[in-house]
């Protein structure tokens, strides 16, 4: 693992090592926030930013930090970053911050965090470990805006708030599906991209 | 009357795993046998229990503007005390557990560490904070409550998944890819409840 170059640290996990597909982290927020894509859009950044800086961080003190509280440790600098996060937030987009509710709060939960903190934070050099959270944080992202696209295109007929697809559609027939926008259909999506990388990538399936 | 509908909704209607998808990823990564899911499931009601109504009690008597120091509101440093308080819980509730249940602390094995870092713990304390209950009373029957649908909701799921390893299941859906399929049909099936007014 130390020895992968810095090209592949970021580009992995975009696809065969990707958080939420194939490493099943962070799956919470994941559902959550994907019925509209601009929350997805700014939770997908939120979490790369507080991945790569608590990967940063961790990576400069892991040599004193004793193993025996290292949970602690990484929870309060994970903690520190989302309470920075939050408030920027709070700040610059207030609507969006209420929109998204308890979710950002639970970046500190999420998997994705500790998970590449434990895994590779702590036993890496500081610039491979801010690539790694980076590369983790943006395949993250990208499933969250796919699923995103998807629910949103179909579930509302429009992308950004716009409305994209256009009156003669629903003039013919065409019908938003509504239930889109409901909490199983993000499950069932997710399971689907799986499907469907799986199917792709013959070596991800599981015996 | 109301505890009791706090109670039911946050079962039923407000369910962690599909009306909020809070601890998912333990949800998926530990349901594969029932037996251990009973386990975590124990470990989470067990946790949520002791972790939200000292939340509720930090938040209002501490964190609230005016609350501890007149003028003051320390608000936002709530992430950061509920997850303090969490790790630490969890880390007394283990070794209490350890001294005085060993047969307990034996069945629940590394769930209890674990759970500090499980979204549906945090999740609570958060939605707790957000929902603003009146008393502690409330926010107690309200963490049983989150507690019980997280519990049936994972051992709902893994005797499904036990069923599930006997059938034919396309090779690239098998694991967690049918997971997530069995789990969104399961939301489905709990949909119905949310039209529930208590």
């Amino acid at each position: 693992m130390a020895q992968t170059n810095n090209s592949e640290l970021l580009k992995n996990p975009l696809n065969l090592q990707n958080p939420i597909t194939v490493q099943v982290l962070g799956i919470c927020s994941a559902l959550a926030v994907t019925v509209k894509l601009e929350p997805a859009i700014v939770m997908a950044i939120s979490v790369t930013v507080v991945t790569a800086l608590a990967n940063l961080i961790i990576s400069l003190i892991r040599n004193t930090i004793p193993s025996r509280i290292r949970i602690i440790v990484q929870l309060m600098v994970v903690a520190s970053l989302v309470i920075l996060v939050d408030q920027v937030l709070k700040a610059f987009m207030y609507e969006l911050d209420k929109a998204l509710s308890v979710y950002i709060g639970l970046i500190i939960t999420n998997c994705i965090v500790m998970g590449r903190l434990e895994a590779f934070a702590l036993g890496n050099k500081p610039l491979p470990a801010l690539l790694d959270g980076i590369g983790n944080g943006l395949g993250y992202g990208v499933i969250l805006v796919l699923v995103a696209l998807v629910r949103e295109l179909f579930g509302t007929g429009q992308l950004f708030g716009c409305q994209v697809i256009p009156d003669w559609c629903y003039e013919h027939g065409y019908a938003n599906c509504g239930f889109m926008l409901n909490p199983p259909m993000a499950l069932i999506l997710i399971g689907v991209v799986i499907w469907i990388q799986r199917a792709k990538f013959a070596e991800l399936q599981e015996k | 009357m109301e505890a009791l509908s706090i109670f039911i909704k946050s079962i039923f209607i407000d369910n962690m795993i599909f009306a909020s998808f809070l601890g998912m990823c333990s949800y998926l990564a530990v349901s594969k046998t029932v037996k251990t899911s009973v386990g975590l499931g124990a470990a989470v009601i067990f946790v949520l229990l002791v972790t939200v109504p000292v939340n509720y009690l930090l938040e209002n008597y501490i964190l609230k503007a005016n609350a501890f120091i007149e003028g003051v509101d320390l608000s936002f440093l709530s992430f950061i005390m509920f997850i303090a308080v969490i790790a630490a819980i969890v880390q007394l509730v283990e070794m209490v557990v350890e001294k005085f249940a060993p047969a307990l602390y034996g069945q629940l094995g590394i769930f209890l560490p674990l759970i500090a870092v499980n979204c549906a713990i945090m999740g609570a304390s958060l939605f707790m904070q957000q929902k603003e209950f009146p008393t502690i009373g409330h926010a107690t029957v309200y963490a049983l409550g989150a507690g019980i649908g997280w519990f049936i909701a994972i051992v709902l799921m893994a005797a499904i998944r036990e069923k599930i390893s006997y059938s034919n299941v396309p090779a690239p859906l098998k694991g967690v890819g049918i997971a997530f399929i069995v789990c969104g049909l399961m939301a489905i099936a709990f949909m119905s409840f949310m039209g529930i007014k208590l």
